[in-house]
């Protein structure tokens, strides 16, 4: 079933009471997760995980490297299973779909002026275009903050109606930037606004700016997801990116979306951790599990 | 365009994950006596008619250890030691000094929080998340909230005057939140320079009668406190004794009004924290899915054991259904089962004559009418549980919207106007909180002024602070607890000269 998107202008924007979402986040935040849970969650988190490397210095060694990882992240555990995504800049997507063939491992790219999105529309159209080309399966691209800012909704639901477009058959994820939006019901309408524009995914941030994902963040969003779910049917994933680095947040992270969403959630269509770091602390915590000791982080793979 | 209404094949892990494995707290923190005396004078006595009960955990239904039952004669015994403490060695406590000893008491339960926090799920059923996140953490912030005052309470009150302390304090205090509680009465009363008998509950006595190693320790003299464990006659006895200068008393109205007929005319000051069918209040305006969770903390918060507990769900008529359904599918996320458990939102129900009193209710409720919606998660097979639960199609005269419940059952009724929902809120005999939910800080003003509470929570419930004061009016008795204003009812207040 195909739902036709509400115009923005039908959709409710409710206020956000910081307080009691940030006690709510905090309350979910008390979840103990042990036992099969946590063997559990370990696995959901790579499994929902796109591996990333968004950097200047970026190469096709680099990338292959980070390709080779993403298909078996634990070269000691060969049930260990793959990532979800690899996410690279644009001119790195051939290579990495080359490195990635005949895995489950899809090609994600930043795309349209990544980070700031502060360059023409047909240049980030074109930029969408190209990587898709190349075999990206998956977009993300971030939303105009200087339109939404500015108070021009009507702009900032083109464009990324305009970018669903360009991307075709590729998924497409757009990026809120919620630490430049400056509060809760900012973020909530934005949430609003992407998914009615026809994003598959909405994400939190770059990583290219200090604030980044949260627990009550998070939280909006899924609210936001459900809401619109509500509504349309639809059921829009969520990518949280930018500063989780342990498999215990991670596992917070879990409990948010399981408990907000549903358990249908937890899968890599509709969940996604952006990160790098993340995933040697979660090799660490499963090779503790199975062996009881915990592993030097000198011992395990650097991409 | 993709298809964003594809459902994916649910992944093995999701379903493991969501399960949350079982989590339970060790109980071996915990180390039971087989069987309680009394504390009187400084000293374990035993019960002078020579009987003991069984307390029981509710989660099981197994007995965990004997309370001595108190009577007549041992409340005369205690009011006897509390009032040589007050003329000797508590008298010669310096304020000072008995601040020390407030904080003393205050940083040993921290120390010892996990310990209270098991024996309070253990003995009261309520969930080891609560009792170790709300309970125990708030008692010891009651100490150390009046450990501030001891030595600076003729400033408390204005400034010239001298609060002097009242005397022999009686304190009845109820099973719902038993070591809380304790500490609310407890810690003003001690701060003003009083000396206390408490009767606990009858089916919560033990972490009151834990309390007492850190009282010892803390260096409180004895008789400072006494403990008369036991049943209606032993608090009744209490409420009537002629040497007791004041009663403070959280329970139920009923008990209240007696309490209240015992020490009329006797000269003994009387503070009453009594029963409720509080009103949440929720505006069509309000933050929705934070006032879902408002509900949810208003009403499930202990399995609904809250004098406050927001009982009564008035919801503006335009968004009742989007309201209810949402709060149905949140309900049904509640986690029901061992108190024990860190996952656990909803423990056990604290007895089984409570448990009997909140499924008659609904009985009632449904043979009036209104439309009952349950949590369908299997109950544990053992011990007392009561599904959380939702009556829709409440009108105001149903029982259900009138009676407290003292468990986990919501009644939704709505409202079409601000002053209907006004109405509404204050058609009750009772008095002692309320909510509301809106996102205009000039409606919350509004609403605030005309609702008659004690408490009135905006776009929050169930908050709890020792500098706030807190108690009721009508029903829900009179004197306040916590704050400058608890103090109040611990104190007589003399001219400086």
């Amino acid at each position: 079933m195909t739902i036709d998107a509400p115009a923005w202008r039908d959709l409710p924007r409710r206020p956000v009471d910081a307080v009691a979402l940030e006690a709510r986040a905090k309350e979910l935040a008390t979840r103990s997760i042990k036992a099969a849970s946590q063997a559990a969650a370990h696995e959901l988190t790579i499994r929902c995980m796109d591996l990333t490397t968004l950097e200047g210095s970026d190469t096709a060694g680099r990338v292959r490297g980070l390709c080779t990882r993403a298909r078996l992240p634990d070269p000691e555990d060969p049930e260990c299973p793959p990532v979800a995504a690899v996410c690279v800049y644009p001119s790195l997507v051939s290579t990495a779909v080359e490195a990635l063939a005949g895995s489950t491992v899809k090609v994600a790219s930043v795309a349209g002026a990544f980070p700031s999105g502060q360059s023409s529309l047909e240049l980030r159209l074109g930029d969408i275009r190209a990587a898709v080309a190349d075999g990206a399966d998956e977009i993300d691209i971030v939303m105009n903050r200087g339109a939404f800012l500015a108070g021009d909704t009507d702009t900032v639901v083109a464009e990324i109606a305009a970018a669903k477009a360009a991307c075709g058959a590729a998924h497409l994820k757009t990026i809120l930037e919620v630490g430049e939006l400056g509060s809760y019901e900012a973020i909530r309408w934005a949430s609003m606004l992407a998914m009615a524009a026809g994003s598959d995914v909405i994400k939190t941030s770059t990583g290219k700016i200090g604030a980044a994902a949260t627990p009550p963040i998070a939280l909006c969003m899924a609210e936001a997801i459900r809401e619109y779910g509500d509504l349309t049917g639809a059921s829009i994933g969520l990518k949280l990116a930018g500063g989780i680095r342990t498999a215990k947040q991670a596992s917070h992270y879990l409990v948010i979306v399981n408990e907000t969403l549903g358990t249908s959630w937890l899968h890599p269509d509709r969940f996604r951790f952006g990160a790098s770091g993340l995933l040697n602390d979660v090799i660490a915590q499963r090779r503790f599990r199975a062996t009881g000791r915990y592993t030097r982080f000198s011992d395990l793979p650097v991409d | 365009m993709n298809d964003r209404s594809a459902e994916p094949e649910p992944l093995a892990a999701a379903q493991t994950f969501a399960g949350y494995a079982p989590a339970p707290e060790s109980t071996s923190i915990v180390t039971l006596a087989d069987r309680y005396d009394l504390w009187i004078g400084g000293e374990w006595r035993p019960p002078s008619e020579g009987r003991w009960f069984p307390t029981v955990n509710p989660a099981s239904g197994e007995p965990i250890a004997e309370i001595a039952e108190g009577s007549a004669p041992d409340i005369d015994a205690a009011v006897a030691a509390a009032r040589a403490a007050f003329d000797g060695p508590w008298a010669a406590t310096s304020p000072s000094q008995r601040s020390r000893i407030l904080f003393r008491i205050a940083r040993l339960l921290q120390e010892r929080a996990r310990e209270f926090a098991v024996l309070e799920s253990l003995d009261g059923g309520k969930p080891i998340r609560e009792s170790r996140d709300v309970d125990v953490p708030l008692a010891a912030a009651h100490f150390f909230y009046h450990a501030g005052w001891a030595d600076k309470l003729d400033w408390a009150f204005g400034g010239g005057v001298h609060a002097r302390p009242v005397g022999v304090v009686g304190q009845i205090i109820p099973w719902n939140f038993p070591l809380l509680m304790a500490a609310w009465k407890l810690a003003p009363a001690l701060a003003a320079g009083n000396t206390v008998v408490l009767k606990p509950a009858e089916t919560t006595s033990l972490t009151a009668l834990l309390l007492v190693e850190v009282l010892r320790e803390a260096g409180l003299p004895a008789g400072v406190v006494n403990i008369v464990t036991g049943g209606g006659d032993a608090g009744a006895a209490l409420a009537a004794h002629p040497g007791v200068d004041k009663i403070a008393f959280t329970g139920s109205t009923e008990v209240g009004r007696s309490i209240r007929r015992a020490t009329a005319a006797t000269g003994a000051r009387l503070t009453l924290e009594l029963g409720g069918k509080s009103a949440h209040v929720i505006y069509d305006d309000a933050p929705l899915d934070q006032a879902v969770e408002g509900a949810v903390q208003g009403i499930w918060f202990n399995q609904g054991h809250v004098c406050c507990a927001g009982s009564r769900l008035l919801v503006q008529e335009s968004i009742a259904d989007a309201f209810t359904e949402r709060l149905v599918a949140r309900m049904q996320r509640l986690r029901v089962g061992d108190p024990l458990d860190k996952n656990t939102d909803i423990g056990a129900i604290n007895s089984g004559a409570q448990l009997a009193r909140i499924t008659e209710l609904c009985e009632i409720a449904e043979s009036e009418g209104a439309r009952r919606v349950q949590t369908t998660a299997a109950l544990p097979d053992r011990g007392w549980f009561f599904p959380p639960t939702i009556f829709t199609g409440v009108d105001t005269s149903h029982r259900i919207a009138v009676e407290e419940v003292f468990g986990p059952v919501l009644a939704v009724m709505t409202f079409r106007t601000p002053q209907e929902a006004i109405a509404k809120a204050n058609s009750t005999p009772y008095g002692l909180a309320a909510g509301v939910w809106t996102s205009d800080g000039a409606r919350i003003l509004w609403t605030a002024e005309r609702l008659r509470a004690g408490v009135v929570w905006a776009n929050t419930y169930n908050q709890f602070d020792p500098a706030s004061p807190f108690g009721g009016m009508r029903a829900s008795g009179f004197g306040r607890e916590g704050g400058r204003q608890g103090l109040d009812a611990y104190v007589n207040l003399e001219a400086a000269s």
